[in-house]
């Protein structure tokens, strides 16, 4: 695999710009051009990187942090203690750019991008609460994921990633004060006003533990009646600390910690993980693996969609059809326990492959789905896109124009409902999928109804690219001949010492994957989801990054809730289409 | 003598068929709901899971009788009764077969208006002394639904009234001998029906409680028994609706072969199987759009249905 080379062009443009103190490139393995630039040019740098370049990237697709302290191999990086990565993104020209700028000292800070994009929010509190890195001029910086009395910033190397490694947790009294002072809801702690002129506003606790929110979500809301003024969402309820996991498992052991981040995707999750694993060690996947990642990753995408399309006619208060698209849910889960021998958590993907070939009858059980669902899709049509109820509470609510989309960082369905015809499986094919004909469905509105519409269609797009698979199903191997596939081939195990060994290392530590950096994308049901894999040519990760469609996704609420009524809300995170684990990581 | 035992026995009758109709209910619903559903519903506790409605029963009379210490707890009790009582009294004057009746009004549906009006207070006073916002965010739209629902709900009936010239249930059966007024009043049947659902917050008028939004609405803090009570009354108030428009707009206990009390029965239960589809099949609209709905739509045509009919009888009498 080639690897990637520094984007001179856009450097030397930067460089006449800024001056050339302190920018360079980085060699890559995979994923965006990397830039390096002085800290304190940051600001000037991405408002210059959004709107004034000859080639611009409006979207800023990801952000985040890397404790450089212990890493060994950083030949040709500036020196320094921590590092931020801001991964912007051109959907038009279907380019990105990595800018890089380098931290030093213990308590490191930089200036807020907020003004630049409001979307880096969140990632930069994010960023503060897992590395302690301050950001100069963000209007909230407060822990997002991490409760607010939590000591220390966990994704730091320092921080212990087990809880054999802390001190046993005691609750003396002065803590529990501690703690039960920090659940104290003060409005000016979250943002909000208590009045405005005469009114006093009253203050609505929507969750953690809401029927309305699918999972440990909180929304304080401010109204006015039932006038939503201003909707906070506070999220972490659901972290699970998947990053710093990523830091202590090998490269073969995290599979299957991404099946549960978003733990409707199933493979979904795989598939970023292990293309960027491959990207690092140099595999390449035979033709027959690909096809069976595409075909799972489509019925996962089906999956996922039905248990949207359900719970958000359930959000609006239709209760049936959420019966019925778990039943055709569960004729998925059929033919993929076949396959994985699990439902939900496939953990089918491997590095180099899949673990196991097609079982015998697989396609006997495609091809009954493939008769099975159309004629449900189109009763669905009728009782719920159709049905004028529906459309009157989902008509017009909760829109956003496709500017304000790429603003926010917005991805899959979300993005193509604002009229953008934009896919990753088209612009920037991966396993595969420049062999299969499918179109991106798109709507024009930007609402809630226009992104069931496109939901609803790529079900069916779906359905089309798994009848793909089963009709070409490539003959071949499923698993990648080479050292760092994993697990690695038995044959010849046991007539030379050399593979022998290989083959002990690699069961008994795991691949060793050589040193550098590689990013990968794939189009989830949700978005798009990335990982972003620094080696340090160890058995696991140095640090493992995951982009989640869902985050850059939940930020945006208070933005199009704002004038709406709390019913308008509920149909508003139904149309999202979020995965708390997703958000949390 | 013989009189008053027979009206001792027709008032505990009806006070036990309403109420063990009701309870029924609760199975009725949950096994039709999962027929529509794709799936079981209780079907383990005797035959057919007849006798899980003893099962719940037992189990809701055994709960503790909680009161929140935040609530205004004298309020917090009555709202219950307030809520309960007002419907088992329309059942009094409901006349279900020649001769099978509580009170023999002659002014009973001019009564079931005003008890229906009284229901808004049990909601109003359960939401208000919660002291819950979510309960207070449910109270609030049951007052607003149920007040304006009320107002075409009676308009809907005067047309029967105009075409029987009587308050009196019996007289407006009978009055139907010939033609049920299913047909002339077809437009104040639907209104009713409508405002009937919203009167007893069903889906798609379930607002006040709205799951998904509100979590319980404005029963939210109660459990136990006191909950039971807004259990059952709000099956109680499907079937008063349902024998209401069973008696009102088909006839009540007209039909051939069975005896009268049946074929009551029978079109009640057809429109309480109605009411448990609609759940099955609808969504909930906002309040604002349930309440623009109300007001721009179903007061006009209730208004012109009564205009129609008026011109119409004052034309041909």
């Amino acid at each position: 695999m080639v690897a990637v080379r520094n984007d001179t062009d856009l450097l030397a443009a930067v460089r006449k710009r800024f001056g050339a103190a302190g920018f360079g490139g980085q060699d890559v393995k995979g994923g965006p051009p990397v830039i390096w630039a002085p800290a304190e040019k940051l600001p000037s740098l991405m408002r210059y990187l959004k709107g004034e370049a000859d080639r611009t990237f409006p979207m800023l697709f990801n952000l985040t942090a890397v404790d450089e302290r212990l890493r060994s191999h950083r030949q040709g990086q500036p020196k320094g203690d921590f590092s931020l990565a801001y991964h912007l993104f051109s959907l038009d020209r279907v380019e990105d750019i990595c800018v890089k700028t380098a931290l030093k000292g213990g308590s490191p800070s930089a200036e807020s991008i907020v003004d630049v994009w409001p979307a880096a929010g969140w990632y930069e509190r994010e960023a503060w609460d897992m590395f302690g890195i301050r950001f100069n001029g963000h209007p909230h910086l407060r822990r997002i994921l991490m409760p607010p009395t939590w000591e220390g910033h966990p994704l730091r190397k320092e921080h212990p990633a087990r809880a054999t490694e802390m001190a046993p947790y005691r609750l003396p009294e002065a803590r529990e004060e501690k703690e039960e002072q920090a659940l104290k809801f003060r409005p000016e702690d979250w943002g909000i006003s208590r009045r405005h002129d005469d009114t006093d506003f009253l203050f609505l606790n929507v969750g953690p533990q809401h029927p309305g929110t699918h999972g440990l979500l909180r929304i304080v809301l401010q109204l006015d009646g039932e006038v939503i003024i201003d909707a906070v969402p506070d999220i972490g309820y659901h972290h699970r600390g998947a990053e710093k996991m990523g830091e202590r498992q090998t490269w073969h052991t995290y599979i299957p910690y991404t099946d549960r981040i978003d733990y409707l995707g199933g493979v979904l999750n795989n598939l970023p993980y292990v293309m960027a694993v491959e990207r690092l060690a140099g595999v390449e996947v035979p033709e027959r693996a690909q096809a069976i990642r595409v075909m799972l990753s489509e019925l996962f995408r089906i999956a996922s969609h039905l248990v949207w399309y359900g719970t958000f006619a359930q959000d609006v208060g239709t209760l049936s059809p959420v019966f019925y698209m778990f039943t055709d849910r569960e004729r998925i889960f059929d033919i993929i326990a076949a396959i994985c021998g699990d439902r939900m958590h496939p953990n089918w993907f491997r590095i180099g492959g899949v673990a196991d070939d097609l079982p015998r009858g697989w396609d006997r059980l495609v091809r009954e789905f493939l008769a099975w669902l159309p004629p449900r899709l189109r009763e669905y049509d009728r009782i719920v896109m159709q049905n004028r109820i529906f459309k009157a509470r989902t008509v017009g609510v909760g829109a956003y124009s496709l500017a304000e989309a790429v603003e926010w960082g917005v991805t899959g369905p979300g993005l193509r409902a604002c009229g953008l015809e934009w896919d990753l499986r088209k612009k920037r094919p991966y396993s595969g999928y420049e062999n299969f004909e499918f179109d991106i469905p798109t709507a024009a509105a930007g609402d809630c109804y226009d992104r069931a519409v496109v939901r609803v269609a790529e079900i069916r797009q779906s359905l089309k690219i798994v009848k793909q698979c089963l009709e070409n199903m490539p003959p071949g191997p499923y698993k990648a001949d080479h050292p760092l596939a994993t697990t690695p081939p038995k044959q010849g195990t046991l007539d030379d010492i050399e593979t022998l060994i290989t083959h002990f290392l690699q069961i008994g530590w795991g691949p060793v994957i050589p040193p550098g950096e590689a990013t990968a994308a794939v189009e989830a049901a949700k978005g798009i989801n990335s990982y972003y894999l620094i080696s340090d040519g160890g058995s696991g990760p140095y640090r493992l990054r995951i982009r989640t469609p869902s985050f850059p996704h939940l930020q945006m609420i208070p933005f199009i809730s704002r004038g709406a009524m709390i019913p308008d809300l509920l149909a508003i995170l139904g149309s999202i289409d979020y995965v708390l684990a997703d958000v949390d990581r | 003598m013989s009189n008053a035992i027979i009206s001792l026995i027709t008032v505990f009758g009806v006070l036990v068929v309403a109420l063990s109709v009701s309870a029924g209910l609760i199975w009725l619903e949950r096994r039709l709901l999962a027929l529509w559903q794709d799936r079981y519903g209780p079907n383990r506790v005797g035959p057919f899971g007849l006798l899980q409605v003893l099962a719940d029963m037992i189990k809701i009379l055994s709960k503790e009788d909680w009161v929140p210490p935040f609530a205004d707890a004298a309020v917090f009790v009555i709202a219950p009764a307030v809520i309960i009582v007002p419907v088992l009294l329309t059942f009094a004057v409901i006349t279900y077969a020649p001769g099978v009746a509580v009170a023999d009004l002659n002014v009973g549906l001019l009564f079931f208006l005003a008890m229906s009006s009284l229901t808004v207070y049990g909601v109003v006073l359960a939401g208000w002394a919660s002291d819950s916002k979510y309960s207070l965010l449910g109270s609030m739209r049951a007052a607003a639904q149920m007040l304006s629902y009320e107002v075409f709900m009676s308009l809907s009936l005067m047309g029967v009234v105009m075409l029987a010239g009587s308050f009196d249930l019996k007289n407006i059966v009978e009055a139907q001998k010939g033609l049920w007024y299913a047909v002339p009043q077809f437009s104040g049947m639907l209104i009713f029906l409508t405002a009937g659902i919203a009167e007893t917050r069903r889906l798609p008028f379930d607002l006040p409680e709205a799951e998904g939004e509100l979590v319980a609405g404005f029963h939210a803090e109660y459990s136990g028994m006191k909950f039971a009570l807004f259990f059952v009354e709000e099956y109680l108030g499907i079937t008063l609706i349902s024998v209401l428009i069973s008696v009102l707009f088909l006839g009540g206990w007209e039909g051939p072969l069975l005896p009268p009390l049946a074929w009551l029965a029978v079109k009640t239960l057809f429109f309480i199987c109605f009411f448990i589809l609609l759940r099955a099949t609808f969504p909930r609209p906002r309040y604002d759009q349930l309440m623009s709905f109300g007001w721009k739509v179903m007061l006009p045509l209730a208004l012109a249905n009564l205009v129609v009919t008026g011109g119409i009888l004052l034309a041909v009498r």
